[in-house]
C-alpha cells in the first residue's frame, strides 16, 4: 500500500500508478461538483468556463459565507464548512465527466458502480474515498474558494478550491478495474446466508 | 370565552421558542451528544480491521476539530426536524410555536450562515431559508410531566435518509420476513448511508406510522432500549446480525457497521405485517432545550 502525492492537474500515467488500497494526498486545485451541477452540464447541455482537464472533482455542496471579493476570496465566498456527499446518485455522470471534460479523479463517499469502474479502466481515472461526515477536518485542507461557475445553482455551483495537503484519501476504485466497494459487497453477500440462518430467517 | 392560565402554569412565549430553535439548529450541527461519542469509542475498542480503525480514528478526530474550530461536523445541514414534547400545565400558543420554529430555523440559516439544503420537490428551487412546505418537520407530542416543554432539534442528513425502506409484509412472512428485510436493507444501503449508523426499524402500525417509528428509532439516543420487550429482543438480535455483515465504517469493510439497531413497535392490523427502516448516519446530531419554571436548560 503506497502513498502518493499528486499535484493537480495530473496525467493518465499518474493515475495508472494508483492501486486500490493506496492512499493519496492532493495539492493545489480541486473542483466541487454535485447533482444539480451535473444534471445541468450533461442533461441540459450547459458548459462550464472552467478547464477540468486532468483535474479532480469532489462531490460536494459547501456551506459558504458571502464576503467582498478580495485577496484570497476572489470569488466573493469564504468557506464555512466543506464536506462530501454520497457519490452513488451521480454514478451516470462519471463517463461524461471524463470523456467530455477530461476529469481524471472523482472524490466522494460510499463509492461508485460498475459503469464507473469500466470508465476508470478504459479512460484512466480513479475514485478516491474521503471520510464522509468528517467535514470540519476536510475544511482545514481547503485554503480558499478561488472561483465559482454556474452559481445560479448555489449551493450546487461548480466551485474551484485551492487546497493544501488534501487527504489522505483512500483509492477506492483504480484505473485497472479494481474496486474496494465491489470486494466488500461480494464478501457481504457471501456472509448473508449465515447471518440470516442465525436469525432463523434463512 | 377566554381561558386564563391558572397559577402554577408554565408559559412559553413564541420569542423564547424562536431563540431556542435558532440556537439548537446551530448547536446540533457542531457538537455530538455524549452517547454518540461513547459509541465511537466502543466501536473503536472492538474493531479488528485496520482500515476500518483508521476510518473511525478520522471520524473521532473530526469531532474534536469541529469543537475546536466551532465548525459544523458535517456539511449536510439536513432537513430540520423539531420534536416538541408538551407537558401538563404548559401554556403555549401552538400555531405561534410552529411559526416561531420556522423563524428560528431561517435565522440560523441566514445569520450563521448555513447551507440551506431544502428545495421545492418539483421545481428544485432553493429559498435559502432551510424552510419550505411542511419543513421544518415538526412533531408535537403531549406528555405527563408537569410544567415542562422540551424542544429537540435533529438535522437529518440526506445520505442516510435516502437509505429508507418500507415493505408491507403479510402475516405469513412472520417475524422472519421482518428480520430478512432489515438485513437486506443494511446490505442495500451499504456505505452510502455513512456507517457506522443507528439503524432504525419500525414494526407494525400503518404504512406512515411504521415509517415514523423507524425515524423515532433511528434518532433515539444510544443506550436506550425499546419499551416493548419483544422489540428489545429484536434490537439485540439485529444489532449482532448487522454487525456480522462486514460492511464496516464508510462501507470499506470492517466490524463497525452500526452503533446499534433500534426498534420501535406499534399495534397493527390482523392482515398486516409492515416493516420500515430509516438510517441515522454516524454524525448522529441532536440538541434540545428544556423549558421549566426554573429556566431553559440546553443539552442533547
Amino acid at each position: 500500500m503506497a502513498h502518493h502525492i499528486l499535484h493537480m492537474p495530473c496525467t493518465e500515467a499518474d493515475i495508472r500508478k494508483l492501486r486500490v488500497g493506496d492512499t493519496v494526498t492532493l495539492q493545489d486545485t480541486l473542483f466541487g461538483i454535485r447533482d444539480a451541477t451535473q444534471i445541468h452540464m450533461f442533461d441540459r447541455g450547459r458548459r462550464t468556463r472552467f478547464d477540468l482537464n486532468g483535474h479532480a472533482v469532489i462531490h460536494t455542496a459547501p456551506n459558504v459565507r458571502k464576503v467582498d471579493p478580495s485577496g484570497t476570496n476572489q470569488a466573493g465566498y469564504e468557506a464555512v464548512c466543506i464536506g462530501t456527499t454520497t457519490s452513488d446518485r451521480m454514478e451516470r455522470f462519471t463517463r461524461p465527466l471524463m470523456e467530455r471534460e477530461g476529469v481524471r479523479i472523482i472524490i466522494g463517499k460510499g463509492g461508485l458502480r460498475e459503469d464507473s469502474a469500466r470508465a476508470f479502466q478504459e479512460l484512466g481515472g480513479c475514485y478516491l474515498a474521503v471520510i464522509g461526515g468528517a467535514a470540519a477536518l476536510e475544511t482545514t485542507w481547503i485554503t480558499a474558494i478561488k472561483d465559482v461557475d454556474m452559481d445560479d445553482l448555489n449551493p450546487e455551483s461548480l466551485w474551484r478550491f485551492a487546497i493544501r495537503d488534501f487527504g489522505p484519501l483512500i483509492v477506492g476504485m483504480d484505473a485497472h478495474g479494481g474496486s474496494l466497494y465491489r470486494d466488500v459487497q461480494s464478501s457481504v453477500e457471501a456472509r448473508r446466508a449465515a447471518v440470516l440462518a442465525k436469525l432463523g430467517a434463512g | 370565552m377566554s381561558v386564563i392560565a391558572p397559577p402554577g402554569t408554565l408559559r412559553v412565549t413564541p420569542d423564547a421558542i424562536e431563540e431556542a430553535a435558532k440556537l439548537l439548529y446551530i448547536r446540533a450541527l457542531k457538537i455530538l451528544p455524549d452517547d454518540i461519542k461513547q459509541g465511537f469509542h466502543r466501536l473503536d475498542a472492538t474493531e479488528t480491521d485496520g482500515l476500518a480503525k483508521s476510518v473511525l480514528a478520522t471520524m473521532i478526530e473530526n469531532i474534536a476539530v469541529a469543537e475546536r474550530t466551532e465548525n459544523l461536523l458535517c456539511q449536510d445541514t439536513g432537513i430540520p426536524i423539531f420534536n416538541v414534547e408538551i407537558g401538563r400545565d404548559v401554556e403555549v400558543d401552538g400555531w405561534a410555536l410552529k411559526q416561531a420554529i420556522a423563524r428560528g430555523t431561517e435565522r440560523a440559516t441566514r445569520e450563521h450562515p448555513l447551507r440551506s439544503s431544502v428545495v421545492h420537490p418539483i421545481t428544485r428551487m432553493n429559498a435559502h431559508t432551510s424552510c419550505g412546505a411542511h419543513v421544518p418537520v415538526i412533531n408535537i407530542d403531549f406528555v405527563e410531566t408537569p410544567r415542562r416543554l422540551r424542544l429537540t432539534m435533529i438535522p437529518k442528513g440526506s445520505g442516510s435518509e435516502n437509505g429508507s425502506f418500507l415493505q408491507m409484509l403479510i402475516p405469513a412472512d412472520g417475524i422472519a420476513g421482518v428480520k430478512r428485510f432489515v438485513v437486506d436493507a443494511a446490505i442495500k444501503a451499504g456505505g452510502k448511508v455513512c456507517p457506522p449508523t443507528i439503524l432504525g426499524v419500525g414494526v407494525g402500525g400503518t404504512s406512515d406510522l411504521c415509517m415514523h417509528l423507524a425515524k423515532v428509532a433511528a434518532t433515539r439516543p444510544l443506550g436506550t432500549v425499546c419499551e416493548d420487550p419483544e422489540g428489545a429482543k429484536l434490537e439485540v438480535e439485529l444489532s449482532e446480525a448487522v454487525n456480522s455483515l462486514g460492511i464496516g465504517p464508510q462501507g470499506l469493510g470492517g466490524d463497525s457497521t452500526a452503533f446499534a439497531v433500534h426498534v420501535e413497535v406499534a399495534a397493527t392490523h390482523i392482515t398486516m405485517n409492515p416493516v420500515a427502516v430509516n438510517v441515522q448516519c454516524h454524525s448522529a446530531r441532536r440538541a434540545s432545550a428544556t423549558f421549566t419554571p426554573e429556566g431553559v436548560e440546553v443539552g442533547f
